[in-house]
């Protein structure tokens, strides 16, 4: 049969007739309700409305819907709706749908708010951010304190785990980074200073980047991406399944049983990771000044050591412990602040990440400055 | 260990005055006022959304009140100190609706950190002890498994096992039959009512479900959704036939008019 149709039919003077033809299924849509309000805009003196279901075919939700509209147009338009003309089916379904009044309050929250209202919420929000942070700062100092004085408690297993996960189970990821790294920097100035004929100053080039600059950035982003994720997952993932609830009631506390070995074995290994780096890096650019530029590895290697001081290579290191405290702290924040959901978790995963590069960053800019202030 | 024979006068063990519950601006409960005595087996019950499981993490220190407070023996919780906090939450065993269980650790690790954290057994005597708490919940020869290796009513159970850990004089459970088959939701009911004897502790229960209700329960209290508040408080058995107001009586009768 063909999809579902309805017409007008003038029963009497006070009456029209709805007549359904056709099969009413999902899959076939639904006719529009257009055809009655036209048609009764085009009658005058009409007090009822009926159903006329001879023509109908297979039917199923979509005529209950259907019939559900034209029920609130009828009761809009204060005409009375025989219903008695429908399947008896689609009567009780009618009738189920009908049962339970409409809340009217449940759809308060989806009210438009004006531009204002959102500004102010939004602003409402930046400073609950801004306090949640320095609430987690403050009570992961009280956290480091109680470390210090040898009283804070976690399970010496869970940080050798934590210092394998952020330390060595990194490395080939970083390797593959700083190669890649050292090695671009090394084309980019090959370009530029072969021009000059002063090609054996890509040793300089790199040696100086990786060491003062990149080793630490590339080595924060990633563990950024990797790590602090993992830990803002792995807390998230507790919260939901109550872990986190577990540990106070038993009146331990999750900073100090959870976070502290995560921050520890983060901060512990980002220097290791970040030296690694640079000499990684600095490995790259020589595989392109020795293998495209053809300077001799002896030679490379001379001029990298005359230009890397211990003053551009502790300088990296710094930036790179500062790093992974922020790193450790965004990420270990989101998980222990992520809601109780799936996706909640998920959120937290991506916040963890968004505020670990955006700190990185502004830390590396203060360092910019800083260094540069004091002539290093 | 307690006996519940001891003493044969009722004595009061925790203590809930004007207790009100919010999130933000929204109240969920107001003005509780219940008092659950030593060896009830005291249910929290009422529609679902009602604030049952909030009430349960107001008592267990969660959450604070936003109003109101909770005492243990006579003595209030929300004021205490931190550390006497501790102290007293020591004495509480909490099991949870999802488990809770720590998914790192196997269940004998799960059931020896409240061990190893409360007392000065040796590493040894801590994992015979939680082998001797897992085999109270019939989960013996699974103290090496992980969490997420077993069944969900196994995890119930471990989750069990961990809250009796340091013997505590309460017990909270939330939602403990939830997901469970009748079978299994039917052993628990008799564990618990096993260890109000053995361990002489105090029971709490967050439920909806009739069965347990009846059968173990001998005391509760119903939160109301639409009034926000408690509306009957005494014996499920009692409450089902006499309790003043419609909703308690259709509620533990499933429906049906009473």
């Amino acid at each position: 049969m063909a999809a579902g149709e309805i017409a007008l039919v003038d029963s009497d003077s006070a009456t029209v007739a709805i007549r359904l033809s056709g099969d009413w299924q999902v899959r076939d849509g639904m006719p529009a309700l257009a055809v009655l309000e036209d048609g009764m805009s085009s009658r005058s003196g009409v007090s009822k409305v009926e159903f006329d279901v001879t023509e109908l075919g297979e039917w199923d939700s979509v005529l209950v819907t259907f019939a559900l509209q034209v029920s609130d147009f009828c009761a809009s338009h204060k005409l009375e709706l025989d219903r008695g003309g429908l399947p008896e089916g689609a009567q009780r379904l009618l009738g189920l749908a009908e049962t339970v009044p409409e809340k009217s309050d449940a759809r308060s929250a989806e009210q438009k708010s004006s531009f204002l209202a959102r500004v102010g919420t939004a602003a409402q929000n930046g400073w609950g951010e801004a306090t949640g942070m320095l609430a987690f700062i403050g009570e992961m100092t009280m956290a480091v304190g109680r470390l210090l004085r040898g009283r804070a408690r976690f399970r010496m297993v869970d940080l050798g785990l934590m210092l394998q996960h952020s330390g060595a189970d990194a490395l080939p990821i970083i390797t593959l980074i700083s190669l890649l790294v050292g090695s671009i920097f090394a084309f980019v100035g090959a370009v530029q200073l072969e021009q000059f004929g002063a090609a054996i100053y890509v040793a300089d080039l790199v040696g100086i980047a990786m060491t003062r600059e990149m080793g630490a950035m590339m080595t924060a982003i990633v563990m950024a991406g990797r790590t602090g994720a993992a830990f803002a997952a792995q807390l998230g993932s507790m919260k939901v399944n109550q872990e986190i609830d577990a540990l106070e009631t038993m009146g331990i506390s999750p900073l100090d049983y959870l976070v502290l070995p995560r921050m520890i074995a983060l901060c512990a290994m980002m220097p290791l990771l970040c030296l690694y780096a640079d000499f990684v890096g600095i490995l790259g650019g020589a595989a392109v000044g020795v293998g495209m530029l053809g300077i001799a590895p002896s030679a490379y290697a001379q001029q990298t050591i005359g230009a890397v001081t211990y003053t551009h290579l502790i300088g990296g290191i710094c930036k790179a412990s500062v790093y992974g405290v922020l790193v450790a702290l965004s990420g270990c924040m989101r998980g222990m602040q992520s809601g109780s959901s799936a996706s909640a978790v998920g959120d937290a995963t991506t916040a963890a990440v968004v505020t670990s590069i955006v700190l990185v960053v502004c830390a590396s800019g203060v360092f910019a400055v800083l260094f540069y202030a004091l002539g290093i | 260990m307690r006996s519940v024979s001891e003493d044969s006068q009722p004595s009061v063990h925790l203590e809930i005055r004007d207790l009100t519950m919010a999130y933000g601006s929204f109240v969920l409960q107001r003005d509780l006022n219940f008092t659950i005595n030593r060896g009830d087996v005291f249910i929290i019950m009422g529609g679902s959304g009602c604030g049952k499981s909030t009430l349960l993490r107001h008592l267990v220190g969660l959450k604070d009140p936003a109003k109101g407070d909770v005492f243990y023996s006579g003595e209030s919780f929300t004021e205490s100190e931190p550390e006497r906090r501790r102290e007293i939450l020591r004495g509480v065993g909490v099991t949870y609706q999802s488990g809770g269980l720590w998914s790192s650790m196997t269940l004998a690790e799960n059931v020896g950190v409240p061990l190893g954290e409360y007392t000065d057994l040796t590493p040894r005597e801590v994992s015979e002890v939680a082998g001797f708490k897992l085999a109270l919940v019939g989960l013996r020869g699974f103290e090496d498994f992980y969490p997420s290796e077993i069944s969900g009513g196994m995890q119930k159970r471990a989750g069990l096992a961990r809250a009796i850990a340091l013997d505590p004089e309460v017990l909270f459970f939330d939602e403990p039959s939830a997901g469970l088959d009748p079978i299994s939701s039917r052993l628990l009911d008799d564990l618990i009512l096993e260890l109000r004897d053995s361990l002489g502790a105090t029971i709490v229960i967050v439920t909806h479900e009739l069965a347990s209700i009846f059968a173990i329960g001998n005391n509760s209290v119903f939160l109301d959704a639409k009034t926000r508040t408690m509306i009957a408080q005494g014996d499920p058995k009692y409450l089902r036939d006499h309790a003043e107001h419609d909703d308690v009586r259709r509620f533990l009768r499933r429906g049906e008019e009473a």
